[in-house]
């Protein structure tokens, strides 16, 4: 029997090391887990990474996955969020024909439509970008492409959590718990 | 460099900590060793000196050179072992570190020197055994242009060490070397790998030393909270048929005195995985035996029957457990386990106690009440006595045309009455010691268990004896498994290490041979194994030899080997067919192990 697969969103804190990504994906690469997304950026904590993971498996597989990670030296806390949990975005950009624009009000209506902005306007090409979930970026892609869509790029998820404890409790709890050689 | 001591922070203070780029990762001590201008390759000797290595299991080549260089100058204070192929560095580390409880160390050079390393490396990884692997690498002006004897053995050794780290200037060693030793000792150990490019060997700077007394992003060991210990205890205080399964856990806290009394007060009876044999002595009264597919009866089936497991310092291996899904269903679960990541990994528990073994086990001997279990105890003793009648009188009879591979290890207990440290190959012949050897100390099985690497035992045990001078180290190896690393005799013979050797020679892949038979209808596909002549080999590198094959020679045979003060090797030719029984076979439960 099947467990049933859902998507889950991880939050990676880690330090700013050379090779952890490697080690971060070797988790997932080893248990032949597909990873639909990954964003890393620096935290709100300087020197702190955050890894935004996007992974789709079932919840006794992300809670082993969790822990695997959180074992690797290097990473401070790992969390995992249903997408309930978490407030998320994607940001894509697409790059149609300038010419495009000049066919009467439909690409006006297409990017009001679907809140996007043009970013750029040069002779031969316009582009356009959208933030969202990737089903609505994926909508406005599909609306723009009789247009001629000449290049299309979808982020990989960020994500904010919802509850409310900061990565700075847990890490006490953690260091609360934890000897050091001298003890 | 500033140097950060606080053990504890507050929010803030942890704040501006990592806010410090330079010392947010680590914390350290006071300074050991100064040495003002020296080279990078001296850096590393004085700081494995600093670290209390006193051996080097190793093979120089181009790329790790200038290190060599400057252990020439310290052959006084460390001594080198000089390895036949870096495979033998990584498991004579090994081998040292299991019987010593220290951290083993390998040099090898960059490409293929630590690219042979990796299955020393895989093998101490699963099996938790803390090891610091130094390879040298090309100049940092060569990475990634396929330089002579590039590897990227960073990249290639991350899924199998704890940690590993490039170094790229001479003054990141005294860190990067300090870290390693804390990293592959503490928590649950393993192994680290440095790599350590040429050009940072050959450059000069001010050394000085410190040990590493803390990562930021890393808490090895916690505090076990009073709480699960409490529950625990009730647990344990309740049960009708407690349980209790000890692991490698046991060795590497060094806690069997309080295992030992924790046993003897709980009363409960007691059973051993693969690795942690030789943690209780065999003649325990309360030890009822050897855990797992080719275990003992009792312990296998009464896993299904026990109302409540303790389990401690062990990681339910698919060999322990077999079918994971009818396993110990009837029972409440204890898991007491240094590593967060083994807990619910396998087997559901009801308690975890995620800590050190000693600490768990100091905090439940108040806890606990003084009890017997003699009709409980007793259920085990008459699966003992069925094993005996249907496996064991059947091994031991004598009766077969040749030895038994199970006489043999029975005679080698009897005479070194269970002191030796083995060290065993993988295959049929480790399962025969595991069963038949009756360890009366503690630190004294060495195998491979995890990986299950064939030609682990020979370099293993150079590393062993090396160790432990004092003790007779007994290599107990397969004709298969000794022609994988045999090279190391060259090893031996060098540096006059009085390691025993004992070839047990069926002529065939033993194991593989057993499940040809058994579930591949006696298609024996590759397992005819042939064997130079072990005797004249052993003398052409000067290890005196002796061949046994009828029964009545077993004895002197084994004697004679044992009472050599030099290196030994005897072969035993034993019956070419038999097979290793008790047996779980694969996806069935424990209770349905079989006799035959």
């Amino acid at each position: 029997m099947e467990e049933k697969q859902n998507r889950y969103t991880l939050s990676i804190f880690t330090e700013n090391k050379i090779g952890l990504v490697n080690r971060l994906t070797i988790i997932f690469t080893r248990r032949k887990m597909n990873i639909l997304s990954l964003t890393t950026s620096e935290s709100e904590l300087k020197n702190i990474y955050r890894f935004t993971i996007v992974i789709k498996t079932t919840e006794d597989q992300v809670v082993k996955v969790v822990k695997q990670i959180e074992k690797q030296i290097g990473v401070l806390k790992a969390f995992y969020y249903e997408d309930d949990q978490v407030i998320f975005q994607e940001i894509a950009l697409y790059k149609i024909p300038t010419e495009a624009l000049f066919g009467g009000e439909k690409i006006e209506h297409i990017i009001r439509e679907h809140y996007a902005r043009i970013l750029t306007v040069e002779k031969d090409f316009v582009v356009i970008e959208k933030t969202g979930h990737e089903r609505e970026t994926q909508e406005l892609f599909e609306a723009l492409q009789p247009y001629g869509v000449l290049g299309f790029v979808r982020s990989g998820r960020v994500a904010i959590a919802k509850p409310m404890k900061k990565v700075m409790a847990y890490l006490k709890d953690l260091e609360d718990l934890a000897y050091s050689v001298e003890d | 460099m500033e140097i950060k001591e606080n053990t504890t922070y507050d929010q803030s203070e942890m704040t501006n900590l990592m806010n410090e780029e330079k010392n947010f990762s680590t914390a350290s001590g006071e300074i050991l060793v100064q040495k003002k201008d020296i080279t990078g390759g001296e850096a590393v000797i004085l700081a494995l000196m600093a670290e209390g290595v006193d051996t080097i299991f190793g093979y120089p080549g181009g790329a790790i050179m200038p290190i060599y260089d400057e252990l020439y100058h310290y052959t006084d204070k460390v001594n080198h072992v000089l390895v036949r192929h870096e495979q033998g560095a990584a498991h004579s580390a090994q081998g040292y570190s299991r019987v010593s409880n220290k951290v083993g160390v390998c040099f090898a050079t960059s490409g293929p020197g630590a690219t042979n390393l990796i299955t020393g490396i895989a093998d101490a990884m699963i099996d938790s055994t803390p090891m610091v692997c130094i390879t040298g690498q090309v100049a940092k002006h060569l990475l990634g242009t396929d330089a002579f004897q590039e590897t990227d053995v960073v990249g290639i050794s991350m899924p199998v060490t704890k940690w590993n780290f490039q170094v790229t200037s001479a003054e990141e060693i005294p860190e990067a070397i300090a870290k390693a030793f804390y990293i592959a000792k503490s928590g649950r150990p393993g192994p680290v790998l440095i790599d350590i490019t040429k050009n940072a060997q050959i450059e000069k700077f001010d050394f000085e030393y410190r040990k590493c007394k803390k990562v930021s992003s890393y808490h090895p060991l916690r505090k076990i909270e009073q709480k699960p210990i409490e529950e625990a205890a009730k647990m344990i205080n309740e049960a009708k048929k407690p349980y209790l399964l000890i692991g490698h856990g046991i060795l590497i806290s060094e806690a069997q005195q309080e295992l030992l009394e924790f046993i003897n007060k709980s009363g409960i009876p007691t059973a051993s995985t693969l690795l942690g044999l030789s943690a209780l002595p065999a003649d325990h009264p309360l030890y009822v035996g050897y855990l797992g597919m080719h275990g003992n009866y009792g312990p296998n089936i009464k896993t299904n029957e026990c109302d409540l497991l303790i389990a401690i310092g062990m990681r339910f291996d698919d060999r322990v457990t077999g079918d994971v899904s009818r396993y110990a269903k009837q029972a409440k679960v204890i898991h007491v386990e240094i590593d967060p990541a083994e807990i619910d990994k396998i087997i559901k528990t009801d308690v975890a106690l995620i800590g050190d073994a000693k600490e768990a086990l100091n905090g439940l001997l108040p806890l606990i009440n003084k009890k017997e279990y003699p009709e409980w105890l007793a259920e085990f003793r008459a699966c003992d006595e069925e094993e005996k009648n249907k496996v064991i009188v059947n091994d031991l009879s004598g009766k077969s045309e040749k030895i038994k591979m199970a006489e043999v290890i029975n005679q080698l207990s009897e005479i070194t009455e269970g002191k030796a440290i083995t060290v065993s190959d993988v295959g049929q012949h480790q399962m025969v010691v595991s069963r038949y050897y009756k360890y009366m100390t503690s630190d004294s099985n060495v195998t491979s268990g995890g990986l299950g690497t064939m030609g682990f035992a020979l370099p293993a045990a150079i590393g062993a004896k090396v160790a432990k001078p004092d003790r007779e180290v007994v290599a107990i190896i397969g004709d298969g498994g000794f022609q994988m690393t045999l090279q190391e005799l060259g090893t031996i013979m060098q540096d006059k290490i009085p390691v025993k050797i004992l070839i047990l020679n069926n002529t065939f892949l033993g194991m593989v041979r057993q499940w040809q038979q058994l579930f591949f209808d006696k298609r024996y596909s590759f397992v005819d194994i042939e064997s130079p002549d072990f005797v004249k080999l052993a003398k052409s590198y000067s290890i005196e030899g002796h061949r046994v094959e009828k029964r009545e020679d077993l004895e002197d045979g084994l004697k004679k080997m044992l009472d050599s003060k030099e290196s030994f090797l005897l072969e035993v030719i034993v019956e070419k067919e038999t097979n290793v029984f008790p047996m779980i076979p694969s996806g069935s439960a424990v209770n349905e192990v079989r006799l035959d």
